[in-house]
């Protein structure tokens, strides 16, 4: 990452932010010799190609250096600084995950939809190339802004820190972050949420708390969307909690059909339920 | 593939460290990766070696150890070492049970010159 900007490697664009690919940094350190001689000089890098260099030194004896750092570590700063944010407009953020297709954008575009009326509401929408769900989210009147994290596979808390500078959290309000559709990457990275909820629904198997236990370990909420189709498929409903409950106990579990309505009441029930973090 | 974004926060913590304690040559890198978290070891190995070309970790040995997984089972009050997340306790087949270990991401250690 530059650590002059803060732009991170990779192609990830955030809708109206500036585009940080053509940018020049320079940096200028000094390095210390087995002499004692301390050697000044500066580097210009164009457009993040930051190339290797050698400076001559001479060769040094081998030493051990403890560490002890989380490799994480980087990412849950980003982390603590959305939380603040999210503290100081008293938002109540939420992250979205799941796999492809498991209808995260309609039940998003649902629940914006029947309560837009109640309370300040914006979406953070991840996914890889195109900017077609943050559309559809802002069909429904409601703020969103589209993350594009080119070949990554899930958002990270830098991007999102990026996303809230560009459009901030809706105060007093309820801010929801769809992530990219992955159900393992994004497991590993705290975005600064209150809440993860991950969505499944009954056109999946029943066993992908077991495949993937690393999201259903670390989700607060697991909703079963699609239970429309259910009599039309041979999908064992009770497995599904049954194993997510083995690799979460006590995880909670509302079923629903964004497109029929039903249970939804309990997920707006769920929603009204909560704080924001303090 | 999230183990190239933490093979570049491993990048980072050693520029980080190189800049505070004067090192230009990383030759080794101990990690600790728990068995627990989400990371492949093997894919942390492959992606290390591309994120740290033309660096100063370029061609450094990377060491990784696994802690095993350690829950404590709220069925029997004790804590047990489990192979994977939705393991039942393995004294009392409990799933009641709480990660307490083996979900670590570290860097531990650097060998410089």
């Amino acid at each position: 990452m530059c650590t002059v900007c803060g732009c991170g490697p990779g192609e990830t664009r955030i809708e109206g932010s500036n585009d940080h690919a053509g940018h020049e940094h320079q940096h200028e350190h000094e390095h210390t010799g087995p002499d004692g001689k301390v050697t000044r000089h500066s580097h210009h890098h164009h457009g993040h190609d930051h190339h290797g260099h050698d400076h001559g030194h001479e060769i040094q004896p081998s030493r051990l250096i403890k560490v002890e750092q989380d490799i994480l570590a980087k990412n849950n700063r980003f982390a603590a600084v959305n939380r603040q944010l999210f503290a100081a407009s008293n938002t109540l953020t939420l992250n979205l995950m799941s796999s492809p297709g498991s209808g995260k954008t309609t039940l998003l575009v649902r629940t914006l939809t029947d309560l837009r009326d109640t309370k300040p509401m914006a979406v953070i929408e991840g996914d890889q190339q195109t900017n077609f769900d943050a559309e559809r989210i802002r069909a429904t009147g409601v703020p969103a802004i589209q993350v594009n994290t080119g070949k990554g596979c899930h958002l990270d808390a830098q991007m999102v820190t990026q996303a809230l500078g560009v459009q901030p959290a809706p105060r007093d309000g309820v801010l929801f972050i769809e992530n990219v559709g992955n159900l393992v990457c994004p497991a590993g990275f705290d975005l600064g949420e209150a809440k993860r909820v991950v969505v499944i629904s009954v056109t999946e198997g029943e066993d992908k708390p077991l495949k993937y236990p690393d999201m259903f370990a670390t989700a607060d909420l697991m909703i079963v969307n699609k239970i429309d189709l259910l009599p039309h498929l041979s999908f064992d409903l009770p497995r599904l909690i049954e194993g997510a409950r083995q690799v979460k106990p006590g995880l909670e579990v509302i079923e629903l059909s964004s497109t029929t309505g039903t249970g939804l009441d309990r997920w707006y029930g769920w929603l009204g339920s909560h704080q924001p973090l303090a | 593939m999230h183990e190239m974004s933490l093979c570049q926060g491993i990048l980072d913590i050693i520029e980080e460290r190189a800049a505070a304690d004067g090192f230009s040559r990383v030759t080794k890198v101990r990690l600790s990766i728990g068995a627990l978290s989400h990371v492949d070891p093997k894919a942390i190995s492959f992606g290390f070696d591309v994120v740290t070309r033309d660096t100063i970790a370029e061609g450094a040995v990377l060491e990784i150890d696994q802690p095993p997984g350690q829950a404590f089972c709220m069925a029997c009050s004790s804590t047990v070492t489990i192979p994977a997340r939705g393991q039942p306790c393995p004294t009392c087949g409990s799933h009641q049970l709480m990660v307490v270990g083996g979900d670590e991401l570290r860097v531990d250690e650097l060998e410089v010159s």
